[in-house]
């Protein structure tokens, strides 16, 4: 066997085995602390040996049975001090099951104690990404911009209050499961809105992050099939991720939907992401009860994908949409988005006025800015358009989009 | 099992009415509160419960070096104090956030949950 067979099984199994590790023997062993370190130890381990001793017939299960030799030794280390505790912590599962959700898995026990409601958000990201997602902890500290250091200590600061605090190693109640779970898919878009318009630093977009939050959401879906906004969150990811390749120039700006070359957009993602839609689409016919805001996102983004050229897109579909999702959610950003869609049904005039409405909220949001310059240029309004681009370049840290509406500032002064 | 208190905040400086608008408003937290200790005492949470005078009653006393120091006052500025609190047994936060938001619900104030040390933490501390 080559180095480069092993290395390619070892980032395989890493993928496909490190959630399953770390959650079964935090399951075991009840302390997250011994599950993270002994899968890390066990991948090591492998890392060390498949090269030399060949690639197991079955990786996940040496990957398992090596990790828990290993916790288990560093509990036998440390039960010479504390014997009474550690003894108690051998034996299999020392809570009594309580009534759970729909799945049992310990994945889905490892999700929603890193996503609990009692964490600080960015410590619910970074103990997903690490916990679940098995990215090291430089790797996350590098994707946050934020030193290795200070990373680690977020991540050590949570496992100690799950620890100190008992946060339960379960999944919720069926009473709770779907406030729980909203929260566990906002965790999951958050990672995906990092990468995928990066809020500052050199890189615009991060790919690692958003691919890390697609492979988030195929785990929850194959852990929760039957639920409507995993499903959902999946088919926006998808449908967004799809068009990454054409999002950027060479130049490294920013291009928008209507500028972007449709034949670059990943077609599969597309393929995958629409099939979805449309078993949304089928549950909803069917009696599942209302979409939710991912189910009703990822329909907008289906009719985006959907168009050969911008000038093919349904935008009374989009509007139509875009009502449903303020129905559930009136926040003015919602609104905002829905204001641009109307600009291409009804003219930018009727737009301006529904963005104007939102100016006391959104001021300092570069979005609003940018759509407020758009549709001013439109207009023909050239001087409040440059105001309105200079206050949008302010606001973003993100430097394909100021090199984006730099330029458009410019063309301003071209055109008059 | 693990023991959690429930703190509750309030200003420093109570009205007439305690914390509440009207004397009314003041009863109906007082039975709502008294029915929410006894559901935990009936379902075996309760540890402890009861609530403070006005924190500008508290006095504060340094032992540490020499002649101990008094002083009055609560011993940090803050704009709300601690106005009262509970002390429960519960298995775990999950049932101990659900718990305060009874608890909350039924005193009109905001709670903190606060894990008190097991025997385990506190050996874990000793074998550092």
């Amino acid at each position: 066997m080559s180095d480069g067979d092993a290395r390619e099984a070892i980032v395989r199994a890493h993928h496909e085995e490190w959630t399953r590790v770390v959650a079964g023997l935090a399951r075991r062993f009840g302390d997250l602390d011994v599950a993270e370190d002994a899968a890390a130890e066990a991948f090591a381990a492998a890392v060390e040996r498949w090269p030399s001793d060949g690639v197991p017939a079955n990786p996940g299960g040496w990957l398992t049975t090596t990790a828990t030799r290993k916790a288990i030794d560093r509990l036998r280390r440390e039960s010479r001090r504390e014997e009474k505790h550690q003894a108690a912590m051998m034996i299999e599962d020392p809570t009594q099951p309580e009534p759970v959700g729909p799945v049992e898995d310990d994945r889905l026990r490892l999700v929603f104690t890193c996503c609990h409601p009692a964490l600080a958000p960015d410590a619910r990201v970074a103990l997903t990404l690490r916990l679940v997602g098995g990215l090291t902890v430089a790797e996350i500290a590098r994707a946050f911009l934020v030193q290795e250091n200070t990373m680690a200590q977020r991540i050590t600061r949570a496992k100690a209050k799950i620890k100190a605090a008992h946060i339960p190693y379960r999944v919720p109640s069926v009473a709770d499961v779907q406030k729980r779970l909203a929260g566990v898919l906002a965790v999951v878009f958050l990672v995906f809105n990092e990468g995928y318009l990066a809020g500052e630093g050199d890189d615009p977009i991060r790919a690692e992050l958003t691919e890390e939050a697609v492979r988030l959401a195929r785990l929850l879906r194959a852990l929760l099939p039957d639920d409507g906004e995993v499903a959902g969150l999946l088919a926006l990811m998808l449908l967004t991720e799809a068009r990454r390749p054409a999002r950027l120039s060479r130049s490294g700006e920013l291009v928008t939907l209507d500028d972007q070359d449709r034949g670059a957009w990943d077609r599969a993602l597309i393929g995958e992401g629409h099939a979805l839609v449309r078993e949304r689409l089928a549950a909803v016919a069917a009696g599942a009860g209302r979409p939710g805001r991912y189910q009703i996102l990822a329909a907008i983004n289906a009719v985006h994908t959907d168009a050969p050229t911008i000038r093919d897109t349904d935008w009374s579909q989009i509007v139509a949409l875009y009502d449903q999702l303020v129905a559930i959610d009136p926040s003015p950003i919602v609104r905002l988005n829905r204001a641009v869609a109307v600009a291409e049904l009804d003219g930018p005039e009727v737009a301006l006025a529904e963005v104007d409405r939102l100016a006391e909220p959104l001021a300092d949001y570069h979005a609003f800015q940018a759509t407020r310059a758009e549709l001013l240029r439109r207009l023909g309004r050239s001087a409040e358009s440059r105001a309105a681009y200079d206050l949008a370049i302010a606001a973003t840290g993100n430097p394909a989009e100021r090199a984006y509406l730099g330029r458009r500032r410019d063309q301003l002064g071209e055109a008059h | 099992m693990p023991k959690y208190m429930m703190s509750v905040y309030g200003p420093a400086e109570r009205n007439e009415f305690g914390d509440y608008e009207s004397k009314e408003a003041m009863l109906q937290a007082f039975a709502d509160t008294g029915a929410f200790n006894e559901k935990l005492e009936r379902e075996g949470y309760f540890v402890f419960a009861d609530g403070l005078e006005q924190a500008t009653t508290a006095t504060v006393v340094d032992g540490q070096s020499g002649a101990p120091v008094v002083t009055d006052g609560p011993y940090l500025e803050a704009k709300e104090y601690l106005g009262g609190f509970w002390v429960i047994e519960a298995p775990d936060l999950d049932v101990a956030l659900a718990l305060a938001a009874e608890g909350s619900k039924a005193c009109r104030g905001t709670v903190e949950v606060r894990p008190f040390q097991t025997e385990e933490s506190f050996q874990r501390l000793l074998d550092q």
